[in-house]
This record gives C-alpha cells, structure tokens and sequence, in this order.
C-alpha cells in the first residue's frame, strides 16, 4: 500500500466515514447508512442497549502516576456528565493512607455537577467509608471483592470472608437508606499472585455479593490476562447462580485483549464528547491517550 | 483496586499464569490445564487451526517513517522464520520511485535464509515486477486489488479494471511457472476517499482474484475502521462468492478494532489472520496512529482460544524486541510492552 498526500486529510469523504462511524451528533438518531440498531443486534443476538459504566475519574485516576488536582477532577466528572454516560463512578472513600490520589474524595463528591439520569457511584470498603459518603452525598455505592484470596489479602488486608462480612454490614445499611450497590470481583480471569482462577471461585464470590443485595456485579479482569477463551468460560459459571440481568464486565487491556473480550461478553453515549473529555484530562495530565479511536481520530479529521 | 507492590514482579505464580498464557516452550505441547486445543475449539466451532501469514517487513517496514537498511530486514526475517510462523511477507518488486522502503528488494529476497515449511511471498504489482521477483528468487508472489475506484487509482494510479489486468498478466504467467499467487483486497471495510464500502463490491473484486487463480484472498481493513457488525456484512456476502478456506482477514488496528474484528471473522471459520511483529507499520491516513495489528496480540488471543497456530510466541517477541531496538521506537504490541515489563526473562 503506497503513500497518500496530505491533501487526504481534508478530503470531504473520509471525514464523511469517520462521522459515520465515531456517530458525531445527536445520539438518538441511528447513523446513516447503517442498519437500525435494534434491527440489528437482534438479529445477531447482542444486547439492543449496553450500558457503559465510566471508572475513569475513580479506577483510571487511582492508577496514574501524578495526583491529579481536585478541580480537575471535578472538572473532568463535569464533562463526562453531559456525554450521555448513564453511571460515572466519582472516587473512592478509603483512608487517604492507603490511597492517596483519592484523599479528596469529600471535596469531589460535594463539587461535582449532578446531571438527572446520571448515577455517581462512590467506593466503599466498610461501613465508616459508607457512612462518609452519604454524608457527602453519595447516592449509591460499591464495594470491591476478589476471586483470589491472596489478591484480596495483599489489596484491601483481609480474607475474602473477612471482606464479605464488611461488606454485609454496608449491604444492610445500604438497603435501610434506599442506596443501591454494585459489587466488584476482582482478578475474574486471573491473579497476579495466584495465577489461575477457576471460574468457579469467581461464581462463588459472585453469588455472595448477589445475595448481601449487590444489584449489579461487575467481573474485573484486573491484570488483562483474559482472552475469549477464558472469559466465555468464567461467564457460564457465573450465569449459573447470577441472572444475566445483574452482570458487567470490567476488562483491562494490558495485553491488548479487551474489546476482544468485551465482545464475547456482550455474543448508545456521543462518542465524540467522551473523547473531548478525554483530550481534556490528558492534556491535564500532560500525557498521551490510551485510546486508539482517539489518536487515530485528533489526527485525521478536523474538528468542526 | 488498589497499587501493587513491585515484589510482585518477581511473584512466581504471575511468572507462572504468563508462560501458560504466552506458551513459552515447545509449540508443539499443548499448554497445561488448558483443554485440548482440538476439542476446545470444535466445540466452540471455531477453526482448529489459523495460520498466521507475518507481514512485517513488508507491510510494517513500508509504512515505518525510517528506511531500514538491507541487513536488519534480512535478520529480522530470519529470526521470524525460526518461531513456527507458516508465512512471511518479505518485500515487494514495485519501483523504488513509488515505495523507498523497498528499494532493496533483490537484495533482501537473496539475502534471507529459505527455511523448510515456510512460504516467502513477495508483492507483484505487474509482470516487470513478476518477472524481477522470480529472478531474485521468489517462489510466492501477491498482487494487491482494492474495493474503492478512488483508492485503487490514488495508491497504483489506475482503475480496478485496469489493475485486475495486469494482475491477469500475473496470474498467467505464475501459473504457467507453478507460482501460487495471493490477491489482497483493500479498502474492504471503508475507504479513506470514498467512506462506506458496500459488501457486494467487496465481494466482486474478491471474485476476480479469485477466478483469475488467487489461491487466497486476504480482505483489508486498509484504515481500521471496520468493526465486528461491518467484518460480518462484508464477509457475509464474499463467502457467497469465495470459499471460506480461501478466505483470510488483514485487520488494521488503526481504532483498536482489529482483536473483536479477527474474533467475528474466525468465528464465521475464517482460518488465515495476517498480522505484523509489534504492529509494524503506522498508518499514512491519520498521522501518529497505529496501523497493521501486532502479531503477538493475535497470537495472545489464539493460545488462550486454544486454537493452534504453530508460532512460538516468546520467539515471535523477541523478533519484535530484535526490530523496535533498531528502529528505535517503541513496539505497538500490547502483550509485548506487558510482558518485558513484568517478568524477569
């Protein structure tokens, strides 16, 4: 394939495609020229909808080297908010001992803008973390268990029974006070200490965070080592105790697996305003992109 | 989800997960507590088999900003030889005029070692550069179509008649000297002239290759912009021309679609990914992003499918680690950046 001019960038046709495809206006209406979405993914047997739940200011941010400023943050969530995302998870009420680059958790949940129809789901490892949220008002909630007995020793300091039984207690208050909880397993497809992890295991640890009341249960595979493989199998055990309903997936990309991933899982959000939100906080951040639809796009097309 | 601390780097159960996911050892042995790769994948009705066709360097090193010189081509091919891969792309008989990178065809087609089982295709646009490959050796050639009128006559500078043509010339006289030809359609998912690319011409010029004697035709998803709903239209309709088991997939990872997109044509048996060591090659239509999709990730995906492919991966990294360090420039493959990073080699 030879070289092509610079003149392709501006050629009316290209931009035309990715218009189409990056689905640039207003999200209730199909793209031209595709099928209609429903038409579609029922025929192919995917979901008619999928809900994207956005952990970047949370998950992402913890997991950047700088700490990144509070009304940055706050700014970032703002931005986020008007993309049409339907759950945004806000930050995280531990110790700021334990994890610093949440410290401000207080300031981000009371600075940020509540857009109707969005959920702000915060972290809450044990119920004086839960309590610390609502009073910064917190709307709902999650709570972080692992597969792996190591992983959760080494993460958060306790067997996943010990961890299950904190959990109780933040399901029961929870439930008192109308407060929905998603739970989160960690290294579903594998353990960065412990290797392996049968599926079962993560079905197990499922089920108990279905039981205590958890509505949602989001299966992370925290080190990215999963592949279609490993994921349809982890899936089926889980299917067996957890409705289909109840479940997402969390999947990291380390080895390059996740949209392959994703879409063995799931066998309609303005793009565009993600990616503006993501130019913002990485130009904050003084760092490039993790996203290939966002380098391949700030490059290629101009933007109106 | 909390740090991890850098002990873990060295914690053996990680190291441990990592050989059984990169197959590191004989290609030959399945990986333990996996099922067997035959079973696994049958019941999944996916392919047993992909053979992985490695186009590197020539697709990769073509669209690398640097002109690498003759003899890191020629070592970075023989040290791909030596992981299992079935096929590898070396150069392309084209005027150097058109493609620099490419200058030292006749040298490198001489100077790579010819290892048993493995093919060695080179691009043939047009008889003259037929007729060159063959005296420089070649016993494979491919000749590049594209489903877009606009791309076919910006890229080779004539209509896709005229180039199907020329091609014929080809195809003529490689099957009078037993040569197999490999045709390519490009611009099979979008073009970056003309947008949308409907399927049934797709699947037109697939046939034309095909009937002209192209043992197989790779389908290109030339700028990335494919996704797993576009791959399956497109394929549906070509498979009403072509046969599945001539079928392969030539998926760019320009928007990170290239794994979910060789993931759908598999699961509709297509059985032939290509794919480049550490995702050589950007792309010239959106500057600074990536282009062909990387090998390993591919290889990666396969191994835990439990589909075999006969490719060594850890080999296939370090080839890559071999070409990143003399192009100086960081690889564009995932598992290869997780991998140097974390366990102790």
């Amino acid at each position: 394939m030879g070289t092509v001019p610079s003149a392709l960038k501006h050629c009316l046709s290209y931009q035309h495609l990715l218009k189409e495809q990056l689905w640039i206006g207003d999200p209730a209406v199909p793209p031209p020229a595709a099928p209609h979405p429903g038409q579609e993914s029922q025929a192919s047997g995917l979901p008619e909808y999928i809900k994207i739940v956005e952990v970047g200011p949370r998950d992402g941010l913890q997991n950047e080297k700088v700490i990144v400023p509070t009304d940055i943050k706050i700014e970032l969530i703002n931005r986020l908010s008007k993309t049409g995302l339907p759950a945004i998870e806000v930050t995280s009420f531990v110790s700021s001992k334990w994890v610093p680059q949440m410290a401000d958790h207080k300031e981000v949940m009371r600075g940020i803008e509540r857009h109707p129809g969005v959920q702000y789901p915060v972290l809450t490892p044990n119920l004086q973390g839960f309590h610390s949220a609502i009073a910064a008002g917190a709307t709902e909630v999650s709570v972080f268990g692992a597969a792996s007995e190591s992983f959760s020793k080494m993460n958060i300091n306790c067997s996943i029974e010990e961890s299950i039984e904190k959990f109780e207690e933040v399901a029961k208050s929870a439930r008192n006070m109308n407060i929905p909880v998603r739970g989160y397993v960690s290294c579903a497809l594998g353990c960065p200490y412990e290797g392996n992890i049968i599926p079962a295991k993560v079905a197990e640890v499922s089920k108990r965070l279905y039981s205590m009341g958890c509505y949602e249960i989001s299966l992370g595979d925290t080190i990215g080592v999963g592949t279609p493989g490993s994921m349809k199998r982890m899936l089926e055990a889980v299917m067996k105790e957890i409705p289909l309903s109840a479940l997402a997936v969390h999947c990291h990309d380390t080895y390059g697996q996740a949209l392959a991933n994703i879409l063995t899982a799931i066998q309609g959000v303005n793009l565009y305003t993600v990616m503006e939100a993501g130019n913002f906080i990485c130009t904050a951040l003084n760092k490039k992109t993790n996203s290939k639809v966002a380098q391949a796009s700030f490059n290629t097309a101009t933007i109106n």
